[in-house]
């Protein structure tokens, strides 16, 4: 198992190395610079800087001195935000974003998991019809649109949460921004967890513990829950991928002072650096999920394990 | 075969309540949005300067209030809706496209050639995709051509994949053999042959595609990325609103509740065609 | 005359019927049924897909969906068990009345170890420590022949093979020594020659335990080289009844014959084209007149069209549902 493991891990590096060169080719394709947004600087000034910046070289020795300061987790400075580094821009950012988005994770599965169980106890019943219709509207409704509308209602009307803004270690401000991102893949996941536990339940190992007496706590937590879950962890990327999405939104919207608007920002502002480093960023998260779901695969079910 | 398949998939899908009812809905929005606009007085661009973020009401003719600007609500966000259902249509209409030929194709040819087209939308399915058609956007600007362009990029690969299997099973059925021996040639058998077979599949996630779409180009407009001013969509519109939020809750709301009946009402839809045809084939 | 009192069948199934309400009326899997299983009995239920064999038993067990008409009654042990409540049926099923699927590849469930599988079973109905459970388990391994047992409570079902799958699913009936094991084509998912070292095993357990067994198989040899009587079931219903020898050798039923001739005898040198039996089963949704079988059979008389027979005493321990009979 350690094999396989390692060598999902060693398939993920090429990948990486892919869109990495990918996204620095496209945005150094893209007409315009860095410097453009500054009032019309005289010409000496400007080759100065980009000098300084290395943009007078040929694109790819910069790509290779890019790559060089990659391996030593260096992404270089910012060209915008001329006092920081990218480290540092994105480690400020990123525990509110992680916060945000690892708590809409958690909820989403757990309340998803719980539900989809729900409804599919009480197939066909009253019970079951209100949970799915709720997931639908769950799902066609995204973070952008239901982030002001609830802000509208419990933030104005009702005045009970803020509706935007932000203080070091506040969760008053975070409710309303996670409940968005929470949502979605909530919705989804539940919806995932009724149809394969339906499906899982006329499984004839299923009928086998019924048969052997076990009362139905058993049967569902013991031998019905754990293959249900195997599509959910399918879904485990595409939840991580959406949540990201919507935190670029919930963000702005918000006015969190999250890692979310470096990347439009970085990218209108031709902020090449940062733009590739949230890039990376977003990448090595996605590409981490997919292992880990592999990892999860294995303990759903043993007969990945001795794949070889 | 086919005949008989529609014939059970329509008849269940018309007995469903929330089938009928969503689709009444969205029939409704999508006639507001078309003949909306001329039932009012106002235009979409009039700016109204003496009724500035105005409450809705009847006496000024403002059914819906207006902005910032003075601009009528009512007839803005049913522009707007006009132009968000417009390019949902187009922009599914491509990838759909795209996605039939590319599965068809992928399904028919088989072998290597399956292979590497289905390990492609593998590849690509990986990606979170909105990311790159983000950053496209944002790298070439706005354009209009561009954002049909990577909407359509992103929504075929389902397609494709579904459409493969379906014409990897065709393929193997004789009367396919029976086409191949007396010499048509495989355009023609594809396009006489597989397709029609295909199109079941393909108008359920048509119907499941097209709110995924507006939705992608909601978030790209209100974004500021995708149909900007003096056009408006319905995403534009609701990033508009968002700002207003505290002093004229009715430029969010107009756009919002019309966005999300309209999406909601899509999905439970689609939903209930893809049941529909499921059940059909099963039988 | 000793004076021994009969011991009380351990089933006594009366007038059991399954149907399935569908749009337009009911489909019905099992049409009146009855029979008995005596104690240390070894009962034979033979009959094409589509009999209701399976789904007499799996109705005996509570096992059907949810959307299953049952009617009719069915005495376990004495103790009416068709309308006991969930918890109640649920101190009876696994222990004293047990049942082995036909599919053991897919009757285990995959992500939990075979000692786990096992032991819950006495962890739950005997209120045992796991550690006891995991103990018993392995006696209860070795009592199938399971070799290097300690090893295989470790492992996973996709790591054994359908035999020992199947004995493992034997063993875990077996536990809580039951008075009734129903098995259900235990059987048909094997090889030949795993077949009838399952088939022997089964007979050792009887003759160890005296436990009864009702087995339901679609082969009459399985069948025949196991069981003390036959049951022979057609469409839903009972059409014979008799002590193996005397079906094996003076069937009654014309269907039982043509059964028994179909039965491959390795013996005796072929001549001819094998026997078949022509036709289709009635679905279990087609209309109920006369006799089911008479469409196929080769004795049918307009009598059979239009007036359904019913099972009759001939002695001897048989009965029959036939207006002709082989007599």
């Amino acid at each position: 198992m350690l094999r396989y493991f390692l060598k999902r891990l060693g398939g993920a590096i090429p990948t990486l190395f892919i869109i990495v060169t990918v996204s620095f080719l496209l945005i150094r394709i893209a007409p315009g610079g860095p410097f453009d947004q500054e009032k019309s600087l005289p010409p000496e000034i400007l080759a100065n800087l980009e000098s300084a910046y290395g943009l007078d070289q040929p694109l790819w020795v910069q790509y290779a001195r890019y790559l060089r300061s990659l391996l030593h987790g260096d992404f270089g400075p910012s060209f915008r935000y001329r006092d920081f580094t990218v480290t540092e821009l994105i480690g400020q950012g990123l525990p509110v974003t992680a916060e945000i988005g690892i708590t809409a994770l958690i909820l989403a599965l757990t309340l998803g998991i719980l539900a989809g169980v729900f409804a599919a106890l009480r197939q066909d019943r009253p019970a079951d019809y209100t949970v799915m219709t709720l997931a639908v509207a769950g799902i066609a409704v995204p973070p952008f649109v239901v982030l002001p509308l609830l802000g509208l209602l419990f933030g104005i009307r009702v005045r009970w949460l803020p509706v935007a803004g932000w203080e070091p270690g506040s969760i008053r401000h975070l409710i309303l921004p996670i409940v968005a991102l929470t949502l979605p893949p909530l919705a989804y996941v539940a919806r995932l967890t009724r149809a394969s536990f339906l499906d899982v339940l006329q499984r004839p190992f299923i009928r086998t513990a019924f048969s052997m007496g076990l009362p139905l706590r058993i049967v569902i937590l013991r031998h019905a829950l754990r293959p249900a879950l195997i599509p959910v962890a399918g879904y485990l990327a595409p939840a991580v991928a959406s949540i990201m999405t919507g935190s670029l939104v919930v963000e702005s919207i918000a006015g969190l002072p999250g890692v979310g608007r470096y990347l439009v920002q970085g990218a209108l502002n031709r902020d090449y650096t940062l733009v590739l480093g949230m890039v990376i960023l977003y990448s090595v998260v996605l590409i981490g999920m997919g292992l880990v779901v592999d990892l999860l695969y294995a303990w759903l079910d043993p007969r990945v394990r001795f794949e070889r | 075969m086919t005949g008989s398949l529609w014939g059970t998939a329509t008849r269940r899908l018309l007995a469903n309540s929330g089938a009928r009812v969503s689709l009444g809905i969205i029939v409704t929005l999508a006639m507001l949005a078309v003949i909306g606009p001329w039932l009012n007085p106002n235009r979409a661009e009039t700016l109204d300067w003496s009724h500035i973020a105005a409450d809705p009401g009847i006496a000024h003719a403002h059914w819906f209030g207006t902005d910032r600007l003075g601009r009528d609500l009512y007839v803005r966000t049913l522009t707007g809706a006009r132009v968000s259902m417009i390019v949902g249509l187009v922009a599914s209409a491509v990838s759909l496209s795209i996605g039939l030929m590319y599965g068809a194709i992928a399904g028919y040819v088989g072998g290597r050639t399956d292979d590497v087209m289905m390990r492609i939308v593998e590849i690509l399915g990986g990606l979170p995709l909105i990311f790159f058609v983000i950053f496209l956007t944002v790298v070439f600007g706005r354009n209009e051509y561009l954002l049909f362009g990577s909407i359509g990029a992103v929504g075929w690969l389902t397609l494709a994949r579904i459409v493969r299997g379906q014409t990897l099973s065709i393929r193997r059925q004789e009367y396919i053999e029976a086409a191949i021996a007396s010499g048509a040639g495989t355009a023609r058998i594809i396009c006489k042959h597989v397709l029609p077979n295909v199109i079941g599949p393909v108008i359920v996630y048509a119907t499941l595609t097209v709110p995924q779409i507006i939705l992608l180009e909601s978030f790209l407009s209100f974004l500021g990325l995708g149909i900007q001013e003096p056009r408006a969509s319905l995403g534009t519109l609701i990033a508009e609103g968002a700002g207003e939020m505290e002093a004229a809750p009715w430029i969010l709301l107009a756009p919002g509740v019309f966005l999300t009946t309209l999406l909601v009402c899509l999905n439970i839809f689609g939903d209930r065609l893809r049941d529909a045809f499921d059940a059909g084939m099963r039988r | 005359m000793t004076d021994d009192v009969a011991p009380l069948p351990t089933l006594r199934i009366h007038a059991l019927e399954v149907g399935y309400p569908i749009a337009g009326g009911t489909v019905a899997a099992v049409r009146g049924v009855s029979l008995t299983v005596g104690a240390h009995e070894c009962l034979g239920v033979v009959g094409e897909s589509g009999s209701g064999k399976t789904q007499l038993f799996m109705a005996v067990m509570g096992l059907l969906p949810g959307g299953a008409h049952v009617t009719g009654s069915a005495l376990f042990q004495d103790e009416e068990i068709l309308w006991l409540p969930p918890d109640q049926l649920n101190r009876i099923r696994g222990s004293k009345l047990a049942m082995v699927f036909q599919d053991p590849m897919t009757s285990l469930t995959p992500h939990l170890k075979i000692g786990v599988q096992l032991a819950e079973i006495l962890v739950h109905h005997r209120g045992v420590s796991w550690r006891d459970a995991e103990s018993a388990a392995l006696r209860a391994l070795d009592r199938v022949h399971i070799p290097d047992p300690q090893r295989r409570l470790k492992q996973y079902p996709h790591q054994l093979s359908g035999g020992m799958r199947q004995r493992v699913m034997i063993a875990m009936s077996l536990l809580c020594e039951p008075a009734l094991v129903i098995a259900d084509e235990p059987t048909s998912a094997l090889d030949v020659s795993v077949q009838a070292r399952i088939l022997e095993l089964l007979r050792d357990l009887r003759a160890e335990t005296g436990i009864s067994i009702v087995l339901i198989s679609h082969d009459l040899a399985v069948v025949a080289s196991l069981a003390d009587r036959v049951v022979v079931m057609y469409a839903g219903r009972v059409v014979e009844s008799a002590p193996t020898e005397d079906l094996m050798r003076k069937p009654l039923h014309p269907y039982s014959s043509l059964l028994i001739q179909c039965v491959p005898d390795l013996r005796r040198p072929r001549a001819g084209r094998m026997p078949f039996v022509p036709g289709q089963t009635p679905g279990a949704g087609e209309p109920d007149r006369g006799c089911a079988f008479a469409p196929r059979c080769p004795r049918s008389t307009e009598r059979c069209a239009s007036e359904r027979p019913a099972l009759v005493n001939v002695g001897s321990g048989a009965e029959v549902a036939c207006h002709h009979p082989l007599l």
